[in-house]
């Protein structure tokens, strides 16, 4: 069972990669049109010094904006949990906000601050916020009752109901918004990339599109998958570490 | 125990809940007036809905009726107090902490000192059964264990009053009988006052010097019963059992005979 359980996503990836050499075989399709997964794979051998320069570009810029986005969110969530005024008059602003189709946004982003790393990260924060906003919000007013009534009952101060059980019961509320955030925030740094840049995959792929290397294009979107996949295990990894006991709860 | 005083008057509480959007308002209790006193055993009995956990979250000062009051120890309550503890229907642990980090929680909330009442923390796990299990995870014991380290959490601070809503009636009947001997034992050690919610009327007798028998929509006191067996209690000891059935049994007729009526 557990073998067959580790077994299947790598079924499921050697199917794709099945699906998309037939497609390709089928139509006859050359390169700068669709690559096949091997000429992928040689163009990922061949660019093994120049792919990570730029994915290390896309990683910090993530990891900056994804910082961020959780102390910004974070400190919105707290506000909206403990003031219904502030509920009130932030949330529909946040929705709205989240509504704006962030693409638009960036070459406004370029035109106030440059085409340094600063649009790059706020491309981030503005993709990723909202659901750490949402979830953590949502954890910290979902405490469960009979937990509420207990720390009542102990004449706790507010800050202690905060620290010793609203953030704790708010955490694996959080780490749901986090997993979604994350890969968000990879998608905002490749649309800052896209805009306007010198460095990083986004870049790549828009200046190996305008040379019509397909296949250069196509390895770097294979290496920003495989950065997106990792930063969210990475999560998981993180979450079973720091809150174990979240799957065990209410047995 | 004659000069013993009055711990805790409830004074004519009733409680109306306002009418939601699908529920006309409710009168949960009316007129409910009950004295507990000093180092005393009172079980309240019912059937559900009659208002047994209200009365109990205005005792502890959770819950402000709409009218009557609550005094301890000739006080006004009006918010939780430091010297009341609440043992509620489920465990209600946290499930990020061990067994004695939950036990110790009070202490923490209350700034006592760790050390010492890190000693009587472990003290308690030992007189439950639990001294093994200190360091383990809730998620890691049975409902009845749970229960156990919910109740040393309770005793932990070493409250004067123990309010108790249902806290083993999630429990199977054999692991309920085992902590209605340790909480008798609990009360004879250390001498506190008790107000224990049960709609079993078996429990009732079992536990309490007086049983309290309440009737429900609205929710009032209906007679006030005394319970003078020696302790401790079980049902096992053929002897005592008789007593206690004989008593349980006219709380039933009771309790019937106020339906019919
Ligand atoms: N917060 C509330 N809002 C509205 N109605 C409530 C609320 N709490 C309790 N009630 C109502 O008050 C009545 C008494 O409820 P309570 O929980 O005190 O009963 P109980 O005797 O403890 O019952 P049980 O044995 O099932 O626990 C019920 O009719 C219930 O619907
Ligand atoms: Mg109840």
């Amino acid at each position: 069972m557990r073998h067959a359980a580790r077994l299947l996503p790598l079924l499921a990836f050697a199917g794709a990669l099945g699906v998309w050499w037939l497609v390709k075989w089928a139509f006859g399709w050359q390169a700068f049109i669709l690559p096949s997964p091997g000429e992928v794979a040689q163009a990922l051998w061949r660019q093994r010094s120049f792919l990570p320069e730029h994915a290390w570009v896309t990683l910090l810029e993530t990891l900056e904006g994804f910082l961020l986005a959780i102390v910004v969110g974070v400190a919105l969530a707290v506000a909206i949990a403990y003031s219904r005024t502030l509920e009130r008059s932030i949330y529909p602003l946040l929705v709205a906000l989240n509504a704006v189709p962030k693409l638009a946004l960036a070459p406004i982003l370029v035109l106030w601050m440059g085409f340094g790393a600063g649009p790059k990260v706020v491309m981030v924060v503005l993709l990723c916020v909202f659901p750490i906003v949402l979830s953590t919000a949502t954890g910290l007013k979902s405490t469960a009752p009979e937990l509420d009534e207990l720390i009542r009952s102990l004449t706790a101060s507010e800050l202690q109901a905060f620290r010793k059980v609203r953030v704790p019961a708010a955490l694996p509320h959080v780490f749901v918004g986090l997993k979604v955030g994350i890969s968000l925030a990879v998608i905002g740094a490749v649309i800052g990339e896209f805009v306007g840049a010198t460095h990083g995959l986004g870049y790549v792929i828009v200046a190996s599109g305008q040379n019509a290397d397909t296949t250069l294009a196509f390895a770097s979107i294979a290496v920003l998958a495989a950065l997106s996949v990792a930063l969210f295990y990475l999560l998981v990894a993180l979450e079973r570490l720091l809150i174990p006991w979240a799957r065990h709860e209410q047995g | 125990m004659g000069s013993a005083g009055v711990r805790i008057r409830i004074d004519g509480v009733s409680q109306q809940f306002a009418a939601g959007r699908h529920r006309s308002p409710t009168q949960a209790l009316d007129g409910i007036s009950l004295d507990v006193h000093e180092d005393e055993f009172v079980t309240l009995v019912g059937r559900s809905g009659c208002g047994k956990s209200t009365l109990l979250r205005i005792v502890a000062g959770l819950l402000k009726p709409t009218a009557g009051r609550v005094e301890i120890d000739g006080v006004a309550v009006t918010g939780p107090r430091r010297d009341v503890s609440f043992v509620f229907q489920r465990p209600a642990l946290l499930p990020w902490r061990s067994v004695i980090e939950n036990v110790l929680l009070p202490v923490e909330i209350l700034g006592l000192d760790k050390q010492e009442y890190g000693r009587r923390a472990h003290d308690l796990l030992e007189l439950v059964g639990l001294e093994g299990f200190a360091r383990s995870s809730p998620w890691e014991l049975s409902g009845g264990m749970q229960q156990r380290v919910a109740l040393c959490r309770a005793l932990v601070a070493n409250p004067r009053i123990l309010l108790m809503d249902e806290p083993f009636a999630a429990l199977d009947a054999l692991t309920r009988e085992d902590l209605s001997l340790e909480l008798q034992r609990i009360w004879t050690e250390y001498r506190k006052t008790i107000l224990f919610v049960t709609h079993s009327i078996e429990e009732a007798v079992l536990l309490a010097d007086r049983v309290a028998v309440m009737s429900p929509r609205p929710g009032r006191l209906v007679k006030i019963v005394g319970v003078d067996l020696p302790r401790p209690r079980s049902l096992g000891e053929s002897r005592r059992s008789e007593e206690l059935h004989r008593r349980s049994a006219e709380l039933h007729e009771l309790l019937f005979a106020r339906e019919a009526a």
